[in-house]
C-alpha cells in the first residue's frame, strides 16, 4: 500500500520497516523509563520461558507426575534439589516449573474469554447510558460484582467437577464484569468528545463508532489491567488449589503445593515457602509489567515530533 | 546586549538557557533570554503558545519542572542569582519579592479549602516570616478582598472556590497576591480564560492596584492588544528568545523585527479591512531548532547570514532593542 | 465582501422560536433548568457568513449543536432548505447529515487521537460514498491539498501535530461530503492570531470556491469584523442585536453590544477611537439557571430604566436590517 502511494503521490512516507522501528524505540523508551518495570518484565519473560521449556529446563522432569523416591524425601534444599524435595522425594524446583505451565495456561484462558466478553458489554452499555440496555447490563454486572470473588468462584467450582478446567470455567465467570465497569466509565466520557459526535454528524454506523471511534481509545487501560490480571488470576487459580478445586494431584499446583506443604510444617518448611515465594514472584513481576505498560500507552509529550 | 544602569533595576534576566530532557534528547527551548525589570515598571512579554513566556517565568521562581536543566544564563533579583540561591534564600524571594498570578484560576485555588483558609494560609507564611496574630491576618485578607472590588469579604473568606465564577476567583487570585507587600508581580495570562467583558475588567484591576502599590509587573499574554493595554515596556519572545524590545508606545508604532510585524498584522482589526496572510510555517522542533536565527525558516527576508548566525538583540534608538540583521543593516 | 447576489437572498436556514433547556434538578418542587436557548429567532441566508457572537453561558455553543442534532429542542424549529429537521441527528435523513457539517472548537478532541489522518478523513467519504472506493486514497489526498497540507500527513496521527494542522484536517472532514451549510464553532479560538490568519483566509477561500454559508461562532468581535456579512450577538439564551457588518460596527444599538465592543484589547490607535468611550464592564454575567427577570441584561446595563426590571423587551427593527431587544428603541 505505501509502495503504491509512494509512486503516485510522491509521499516521502517512511517505509513501514523504519516506521516499526520508530514505534519500538519509543515505546521501549517509554516502558524502560522506570527500571522496576524493566525488573518486571524479566520476571515475567523468566516464568514464561521456564513454563514453555519447562521439560528442558526441569533439573527433574519426572518430578512433576507420579513418581515416589522416598529415598529422599523431605530432602533440605541443596545442590542437587534447589528447592528441596518434597513428602514423596519430589524436587519442588522441577514441579514449581510445571506448575507455572498450568497457571499461565489458566491465567491466559481466562482472559481470553473474559476480556472480550466484558469489554464488548461495557462499550455497549457505556455508548447507550440510560437506555435500557445500560441498566439491564450494569445491574447484572453489579450483582455479579457485589459478590466477593474467592466466593463466586468457590461455589461454582465445588458445584462442578474439580478439576483444571472448571477451576478456569469459575475464574471466568468473576472476572468479566471488572472489564465491564472499567470499559463502561471510560465509554460514557468518551461518548460525549467531539470526535464521536462528529462520526455521529457525519452518519457513521454504530459498529463504526463503537469499535473504531471508542475501542481503540479504551486500550490502553484494558492492557495495563491485563497485564496486571494474569498475575491475580494465577493468584485466584493457587487460591482454588490450595483448597483442592483446581488442578488435581498428581499434576502439580502451586495453590496445591503450598497447602501440601502446610502438613509438614515446620519441619519441611521449604515444601511451603517455595512455592509461595514463587506466587508472590509471579504477581509482582506482572504488576510491575502492568505499570510499565500503562507508562508504555499513554499518549503524552514524547509522542509529539 | 540591554544595557543595564543597577540602580532601579529589580530582576534581570540575561542570556538564560533552559533545555528539558526528553525521548529525543534535549528540547533547547530558551536560547538566550534577556529581560529586565524596573521598579515600579510595567513589562509585558508576547508570544505565541510554545515559545517559552511561561517556562522563563518559572526559571525566575525556580518551578521548573524536574527534567529541566540550565546550561546557561544568570536571573538577578536584585543583584543576586536566583539559579544559584540556596533553598531558604529562594523562599525568601517567594514569599517576600515575588509573587504569581496564573492562568486558570480554578486550578490555582485548591476546591477543597475555602477562600478564607488558603488566603490566610498565604498571609501566614509570606511577608517578613514574623507572627502575626489571627485577627491581624484576617484583617489583611479583608482588605486584600476589598482592594479587588469583591463586595462582602467575610462571606468570600467562607466560601469554597465552586462557588465562585471564573472573575471572583480571578480576582481572589489577585487578592492573595498584593495581600502582603511584593516587589515584583508576575501575570501569566490572567485574562486569557475569562470571558471579554470579565477580562476587561480584571485587567484594569490589576493595572490599577499595580500602579498604587508601586509594584512591577510582568505580564505574561499572546495577545499584542492585552499587552498594549497594560504594559510600559514589551518584549516580544520568538522560539525561546527575545526578538525585540521596546517602550509600548514605540513599538506600536514603529514595529521592526519580522515577527513582529507578522504577528501584528495577524491580529484582526476592528476598523475592518480585512485578513492579513499569518505568518508561513509553525513554530520550530525544540530538539533541532534551526540555525542561526530560529525565526528564518518562517521569515520572509531571511537571507544567508540569517540561516548561520544568531542575530544578537541590538540597540536600534530609544532604548528600541531588535534582533535581526536587516535592521541592524549588517546583511 | 458583502456583496449579496440575488440568488444567494434564498434562506437556507431559518431557526423560529428555538428553546432549548437542560434539567438541573428541583428547587421546592419546581424543577429548574438551565435555559441555555431561550426563545431564538435567527434567519441566515444561502451564501453568508453570519456571525454569531457571544460570552460564555450565551448559548451560542447550544444553539449551534441544537441545529447540529447534538441535543434537541425543547420547543420551536429548525428549517433547513424548507425542511423541518427539528429532531435528534439520529433521526434526521443522511443527505441532511451530508449537507449540514461542523467544525468544533477544540482540535485537540475532535479529532480521534487513535486514528490516523487517512482514517479520519476516510470516514465522511465511505458513509456518504462520495468517491469509489478504490479513488477514496486520491480522494484523501485532493482533501488534504484542499487545505494546503501535504500527501504525506495521510499517515500522521492528530496527536504528532500543531493545533493548527489539526484544525486544517478537522476543517478538510467538515467539507469531505460536499456540505452546504458549515457551522463554525470558535474554529480558531485555540490557536495563535498568526494561525489563526492562516485557518480564517483558507476559510474564505473555501467559502467562494465551493459556494458555503457559514455559521461562525466566535467571541471575538474583530474577527466578525472582518469576515462576517452580518453579525448576531447572544446574551444569556437570547439574541440581543442582530445587523449587516458595516451597520453594526458603524452604530451599535444594544448596550451589551457596546460594553463588549469597549472590552476588547486593541492594537491601534484608529481601533481606539471606535470604541465606545463611555461604557465601562461591570458586573458579572449571571448564571442561566437564575436569569434575572425582566430584560436579563439589566443588572449590568449602564442605560438601566424602570421598565428593564420587570419587561422582557422584544425585537425591534431600529433600521432596515438591523433588529435590536433593547426597551431603548421600543
Amino acid at each position: 500500500m505505501n509502495v503504491r502511494v509512494q509512486s503516485k503521490q510522491g509521499v516521502p512516507a517512511l517505509s513501514f520497516s523504519a516506521r516499526v522501528k520508530s514505534g519500538v524505540k519509543k515505546n521501549w523508551y517509554k516502558f524502560s523509563r522506570n527500571k522496576l518495570s524493566v525488573v518486571g518484565l524479566i520476571i515475567v519473560l523468566l516464568i514464561v520461558g521456564a513454563a514453555v521449556l519447562a521439560p528442558v529446563i526441569a533439573p527433574y522432569p519426572h518430578h512433576a507426575g507420579k513418581f515416589v523416591d522416598y529415598a529422599n524425601a523431605g530432602t533440605a534444599p541443596c545442590a542437587k534439589y534447589w528447592f528441596g524435595t518434597d513428602n514423596f522425594g519430589r524436587d519442588i524446583f522441577s514441579r514449581i516449573i510445571f506448575a507455572f505451565r498450568g497457571a499461565l495456561y489458566m491465567a491466559v484462558l481466562v482472559l481470553a474469554i473474559a476480556v472480550p466478553v466484558g469489554v464488548f458489554l461495557g462499550l455497549i452499555a457505556g455508548y447507550y447510558q440510560g437506555s435500557f440496555l445500560d441498566t439491564v447490563i450494569m445491574r447484572v454486572t453489579d450483582i455479579f460484582l457485589s459478590v466477593p470473588p474467592l466466593l463466586l468462584a468457590l461455589a461454582i467450582a465445588a458445584v462442578l467437577k474439580p478439576n483444571l478446567t472448571n477451576a478456569m470455567i469459575a475464574v471466568t465467570v468473576m472476572w468479566w464484569p471488572w472489564y465491564t465497569r472499567l470499559v463502561y466509565g471510560m465509554a460514557t466520557s468518551l461518548r460525549n468528545e467531539y470526535f464521536v459526535k462528529s462520526a455521529e454528524l457525519i452518519g457513521a454506523g454504530r459498529l463504526h463508532i463503537l469499535f473504531r471511534e471508542i475501542l481503540p481509545n479504551c486500550l490502553s487501560p484494558i492492557f495495563t489491567k491485563m497485564a496486571l490480571d494474569v498475575g491475580w488470576v494465577i493468584l485466584i487459580g493457587a487460591s482454588l488449589s490450595f483448597v483442592g478445586l483446581g488442578e488435581q494431584p498428581p499434576t502439580p499446583a502451586l495453590g496445591q503445593m503450598v497447602s501440601d506443604g502446610t502438613r509438614y510444617m515446620p519441619d519441611l518448611w521449604w515444601m511451603t515457602v517455595f512455592p509461595s515465594l514463587a506466587i508472590a514472584v509471579t504477581i509482582l513481576g506482572f504488576n510491575l509489567m502492568g505499570d510499565g505498560i500503562r507508562d508504555m500507552m499513554a499518549k503524552g509529550e514524547y509522542d509529539r515530533e | 546586549m540591554i544595557v543595564n544602569n543597577e540602580k532601579d533595576c529589580i530582576l534581570d534576566i540575561r542570556n538564560l538557557h533552559v533545555w528539558y530532557r526528553t525521548y529525543g534528547g534535549f528540547a533547547e527551548v530558551l536560547d538566550g533570554v534577556n529581560l529586565m525589570v524596573k521598579k515600579g515598571e510595567k513589562v509585558g512579554l508576547v508570544g505565541e503558545a510554545g515559545c517559552g513566556k511561561t517556562t522563563t517565568m518559572r526559571s525566575v521562581l525556580r518551578i521548573l519542572p524536574e527534567n529541566a536543566v540550565v546550561p546557561k544564563g544568570e536571573i538577578l533579583f536584585h543583584g543576586q542569582d536566583i539559579l544559584k540561591m540556596k533553598s531558604q534564600e529562594i523562599n525568601k524571594v517567594r514569599t517576600q519579592g515575588i509573587s504569581m498570578i496564573f492562568q486558570e484560576p480554578s486550578a490555582a485555588l485548591n476546591p477543597v479549602f475555602t477562600i478564607g483558609t488558603q488566603m490566610f494560609d498565604v498571609i501566614r507564611y509570606s511577608g517578613s516570616g514574623k507572627a502575626k496574630s489571627k485577627d491581624e491576618i484576617k484583617e489583611l485578607a479583608v482588605k486584600a478582598i476589598r482592594e479587588v472590588y469583591i463586595p462582602d469579604p467575610e462571606r468570600i473568606l467562607k466560601s469554597y472556590p465552586g462557588q465562585l465564577s471564573g472573575g471572583m476567583k480571578q480576582r481572589v487570585c489577585i487578592a492573595m497576591a498584593i495581600v502582603t507587600d511584593r516587589e515584583l508581580l508576575i501575570a501569566d495570562e490572567p485574562g486569557t480564560s475569562l470571558d471579554v467583558t470579565i477580562q476587561d475588567q480584571v485587567h484594569r484591576l490589576l493595572r490599577g492596584l499595580v500602579e498604587k502599590k508601586g509594584m512591577s509587573l510582568i505580564m505574561i499574554t499572546h495577545s499584542l492588544g492585552v499587552a498594549r493595554e497594560m504594559t510600559d515596556r514589551i518584549y516580544v519572545m520568538y522560539a525561546g528568545s527575545i526578538v525585540e524590545t521596546a517602550e509600548t508606545k514605540v513599538l506600536f508604532k514603529d514595529p521592526m523585527h519580522p515577527y513582529t510585524l507578522g504577528l501584528l498584522e495577524s491580529v484582526p482589526r476592528l476598523t475592518g479591512g480585512g485578513m492579513a496572510e499569518g505568518i508561513y510555517g509553525r513554530i520550530p522542533n525544540y530538539l533541532s531548532p534551526p540555525q542561526g536565527c530560529r525565526f528564518h525558516p518562517r521569515c520572509r527576508l531571511a537571507a544567508e547570514r540569517c540561516f548561520e548566525e544568531k542575530p544578537p538583540l541590538m540597540d536600534v534608538g530609544e532604548g528600541h532593542y531588535v534582533a535581526c540583521f536587516w535592521v541592524q543593516g549588517v546583511i | 465582501m458583502n456583496s449579496i447576489t440575488a440568488a444567494a437572498e434564498e434562506t437556507i436556514l431559518r431557526v423560529q422560536n428555538l428553546k432549548t433547556y437542560f434539567p438541573v434538578g428541583k428547587s421546592g418542587g419546581t424543577p429548574l433548568f438551565v435555559k441555555a436557548v431561550d426563545g431564538v429567532n435567527l434567519t441566515v441566508k444561502k451564501g453568508e457568513i453570519m456571525g454569531l457572537v457571544g460570552e460564555s453561558g450565551s448559548g451560542k455553543s447550544t444553539l449551534a449543536y441544537t441545529v447540529m442534532g447534538i441535543y434537541s429542542p425543547t420547543e420551536g424549529s429548525i428549517i433547513f432548505k424548507g425542511q423541518d429537521i427539528s429532531v435528534p441527528s439520529s433521526r434526521r435523513s443522511l443527505s441532511v447529515k451530508k449537507d449540514l457539517q461542523i467544525v468544533f472548537q477544540d482540535p485537540g478532541s475532535s479529532l480521534n487521537p487513535r486514528q490516523s489522518v487517512r482514517q479520519i478523513l476516510e470516514l465522511p467519504l465511505r458513509v456518504h460514498r462520495i468517491v469509489d472506493r478504490k479513488n477514496i486514497e486520491e480522494k484523501v489526498v485532493e482533501l488534504l491539498r484542499m487545505v494546503e497540507l501535504p500527501p504525506h500527513y495521510m499517515y500522521k496521527s492528530p496527536v504528532s501535530m500543531g493545533g493548527g494542522e489539526r484544525q486544517m484536517i478537522s476543517i478538510a472532514r467538515a467539507l469531505a461530503t460536499n456540505p452546504q451549510f458549515v457551522i463554525l464553532d470558535e474554529p480558531t479560538s485555540a490557536l495563535d492570531v498568526s494561525i489563526q490568519a492562516k485557518i480564517i483566509n483558507m476559510l474564505l477561500k473555501l467559502q467562494e470556491k465551493k459556494e458555503l454559508t457559514y455559521l461562525f461562532i466566535t467571541h471575538d468581535l474583530s474577527l466578525m469584523r472582518n469576515i462576517a456579512t452580518r453579525v448576531t450577538i447572544m446574551y444569556l439564551g437570547k439574541i440581543c442585536e442582530t445587523a449587516p457588518t458595516e451597520e453594526f460596527f458603524r452604530s451599535p444599538l444594544h448596550p451589551y453590544t457596546r460594553m463588549l465592543l469597549s472590552s476588547i484589547p486593541v492594537v491601534s490607535e484608529e481601533e481606539e477611537e471606535l470604541k465606545p468611550k463611555k461604557v465601562v464592564s461591570t458586573g458579572e454575567i449571571p448564571s442561566p439557571v437564575n436569569v434575572p427577570p425582566g430584560c436579563s441584561f439589566h443588572l449590568r446595563c449602564p442605560e438601566r430604566r424602570e421598565v428593564c426590571m420587570e419587561v422582557d423587551p422584544w425585537m425591534v427593527e431600529a433600521e432596515p436590517g438591523h433588529f435590536v431587544r433593547c426597551h431603548l428603541y421600543s
